[in-house]
């Protein structure tokens, strides 16, 4: 073949792959749109590359995992002194000493006696099973999923968890629901969700006076959980804008550096 | 000769000529005075695999390497130890990182063909490192012991099976079980330490076969003389600073500000060998192969295709005809180089979905015209096409450029 013949016959065949590409992908987003609807368009304070944590938002989530998730839900990699201080939920010690108090944990005396003592600031925040096999139990089969790290294991974090928190409906006309049991959650992968809806308007009663509609509510444990999944994002993103000022400076030295070794050059 | 008036270096260099060798290996070391900006990415596949070890040697003391606590012990480096955090999203995204730069240096040098003679060696060279990375950072994958690295380690490890007779017990000795568990995190964990070793000797030999001729250029033609070239140092030492410095602003703003965007949220699921992931696939960087292995009905054939895939890079050398190095001379060759990178991008698009309706006949063709490209028409076009006229110097062919005319433009004018 000529040449000149080559590389038009070689654009059309690119041309059709194109067109071959586009095409799946259009019947693939119409189906997805009627199984799942776009999540809800949340925002919080934690968003963007300049977002904080909202301390009051926390603590109030951290009560309403405290009320009402941790009867069934773990939070195996955090521990109480997590919450102490600026990088936490602005708790004092002495706060976090308290908080920790009131759970109770299992360890051994010095004579190698099993005991329950009150737990510490540095102990791990205490599972509401023993064990994985007694979370599954109490659970319908299935132990219900550690929420240390639930906003990081889930695509978009934030907005799915409050979507599957606010989503709960009565089913749909013509939605078989299984014969084991469940509930319908509009956001949930197939609807059905073997969690019943966790949180109603005035689940709990806020410390600091906030009204705890089923919103806020849901709004206020996801800030906890994004918080518990990445508790060093404010000084990731403060470190960040330190390193990336630098860099800009330094890249400016180094093209006038480069531009002034090369000016003897013709290139 | 003395490299410098200091008596110490002097007496040092008598008796061990390291400061001869690095001054013969940098100031005097020619190189082409009309390298652009892709010529940058040699250096920063470098500095990536420096990052990578230093980053993987402190993460090395903090982590366990226990199937019991492999999950643990990364989000107690992320969580509890001083910048744990940022040593370990580095670590994270530098493998992301370091295949971009290495798969922009392949394809430069697929280019502006630094494979030619007398490259060979240079290029193959190349290919090894690319497939001790690609091991690499598969096992490192697998380290953090989430779903998507028990599943992927699953799914990659059991295509060993497909060898005939043998594939069953190849896999069991892989795994040092019955399935993946601990004893393959045992291990995989100690090749994921000295397998960058061996990368770092491969880069070393890499770099002495570079130095024996030079670096290629633009214009894929040998310089000729000294005013074809300047010394290496301060010239490119300071360009690829400047690049290097540029590089750093992207990679930090991913690190700092986006340090998940390439993870995939699976893998912060503790690993579950009683549950499949809905869907498993593995990092970006190998999708093209993955789309490849998945395209071929039959699972041996497969598996050979997604090795073929990567050992037909190794006959590039051969497999080019052509006798003009620079894409730039030749023009049907270049397009057909751009035809490639796009079916490299459809393939990885192809190997993010899965294998259903479209896609298999997308991946299909992919793969078919991957092969193609190799074994049919870089010897045709080789043969077929007709190159412009070469200039007769680096020097000449940077001075007309000066002079405002393109260098293609200025040889495209002087055809017979």
């Amino acid at each position: 073949m000529k040449p000149r013949l080559v590389i038009p016959a070689l654009l059309a065949g690119a041309a059709v792959a194109v067109a071959m590409l586009a095409q799946p992908a259009q019947p693939a987003r119409a189906q997805a749109d009627e199984a799942t609807p776009a999540l809800p368009n949340v925002s919080w304070s934690f968003e963007g590359p300049f977002g904080t944590f909202d301390r009051a938002a926390l603590q109030r989530g951290f009560q309403i995992y405290s009320q009402v998730c941790s009867a069934c839900h773990s939070m195996d990699l955090l521990t109480y002194d997590d919450l102490a201080g600026s990088e936490g939920l602005g708790y004092t010690e002495e706060q976090v000493k308290a908080i920790a108090a009131q759970k109770q944990v299992a360890d051994i005396d010095k004579n190698g006696q099993a005991i329950q003592r009150p737990a510490r600031p540095s102990d791990h925040f205490v599972a509401p099973f023993a064990n994985e096999a007694a979370a599954a139990a109490a659970n319908g089969g299935k132990a219900p999923p550690d929420l240390s790290d639930i906003i990081k294991a889930r695509e978009s974090g934030p907005r799915y968890v409050y979507g599957i928190l606010t989503g709960f409906r009565e089913p749909p006309k013509g939605f078989q629901m299984p014969p084991s049991g469940g509930n319908y959650n509009l956001y949930f992968p197939g609807h059905v969700i073997a969690m019943p809806q966790p949180l109603q308007d005035d689940s709990v009663q806020y410390a600091d006076g906030t009204k705890a509609t089923l919103r806020q509510e849901a709004h206020d444990v996801v800030a906890f959980l994004t918080w518990a999944s990445d508790p060093t994002m404010e000084q990731r993103k403060r470190t960040g804008a330190k390193v990336v000022l630098f860099l800009l400076a330094m890249t400016g030295v180094l093209y006038g550096a480069k531009r002034r070794v090369w000016s003897d050059v013709e290139h | 000769m003395a490299v410098s008036q200091n008596k110490l270096v002097q007496w040092i260099d008598r008796r061990l000529p390291v400061f001869t060798y690095l001054d013969h290996e940098l100031n005097e070391y020619p190189t082409p005075k009309n390298l652009n900006y892709w010529w940058n990415f040699g250096s920063l596949a470098g500095v990536m695999l420096v990052i990578m070890i230093a980053t993987g040697i402190f993460l090395a003391m903090q982590y366990d390497p226990n199937a019991g606590d492999a999950f643990q012990s990364v989000e107690r480096i992320m969580r509890e130890v001083n910048y744990g955090w940022l040593i370990r999203y580095i670590h994270m995204n530098g493998a992301s990182f370091f295949f971009i730069v290495v798969y922009i240096h392949l394809f430069r040098g697929l280019y502006y063909g630094s494979y030619k003679a007398p490259r060979e060696l240079l290029w193959m060279l190349g290919v090894v490192i690319v497939l001790l990375m690609m091991a690499t950072a598969f096992m490192g994958y697998v380290l953090p012991w989430g779903q998507m690295s028990f599943w992927g380690a699953t799914v990659i490890t059991n295509l060993f099976s497909a060898i005939p007779g043998v594939g069953k017990d190849i896999v069991t000795w892989l795994w040092g079980g019955f399935a993946v568990g601990n004893p393959t995190l045992n291990r995989f964990f100690a090749l994921h330490y000295l397998l960058p070793f061996v990368i770092l000797g491969v880069v070393i030999l890499h770099i002495l076969a570079l130095h024996q001729h030079g670096s290629n250029n633009p214009l894929g033609i040998d310089r000729k003389g000294p005013q074809d070239s300047v010394p290496f140092h301060p010239y490119y030492t300071y360009k690829d600073m400047f690049g290097l410095s540029v590089f750093l602003i992207v990679f930090a703003i991913v690190v700092f500000y986006f340090p998940n965007l390439l993870a995939e949220p699976q893998n912060y699921i503790p690993a579950n060998p009683m549950q499949t992931p809905p869907e498993i696939v593995p990092d970006w960087y190998l999708l093209s192969f993955y789309a490849i292995l998945r395209s071929i009905p039959n699972k041996l054939l497969g598996v050979c295709a997604l090795f073929g895939a990567i050992f037909i890079l190794f006959l590039v050398p051969w497999l080019d005809t052509s006798k003009v190095r620079s894409a730039y001379f030749r023009p049907v060759y270049k397009w057909v180089f751009w035809l490639l990178v796009i079916d490299a991008f459809v393939l990885g698009d192809v190997g993010a979905h899965r294998p259903e309706g479209w896609w298999i006949v997308i991946g299909r063709i992919g793969t078919f015209y991957y092969f193609f490209h190799f074994i049919v028409l870089m010897p045709f076009i080789g043969w077929f096409e007709r190159p412009l006229p070469l200039p007769p110097s680096i020097a000449e062919a940077v001075l007309k450029k000066r002079g405002g005319a393109p260098v293609g433009a200025a040889a495209t004018r002087a055809k017979p």
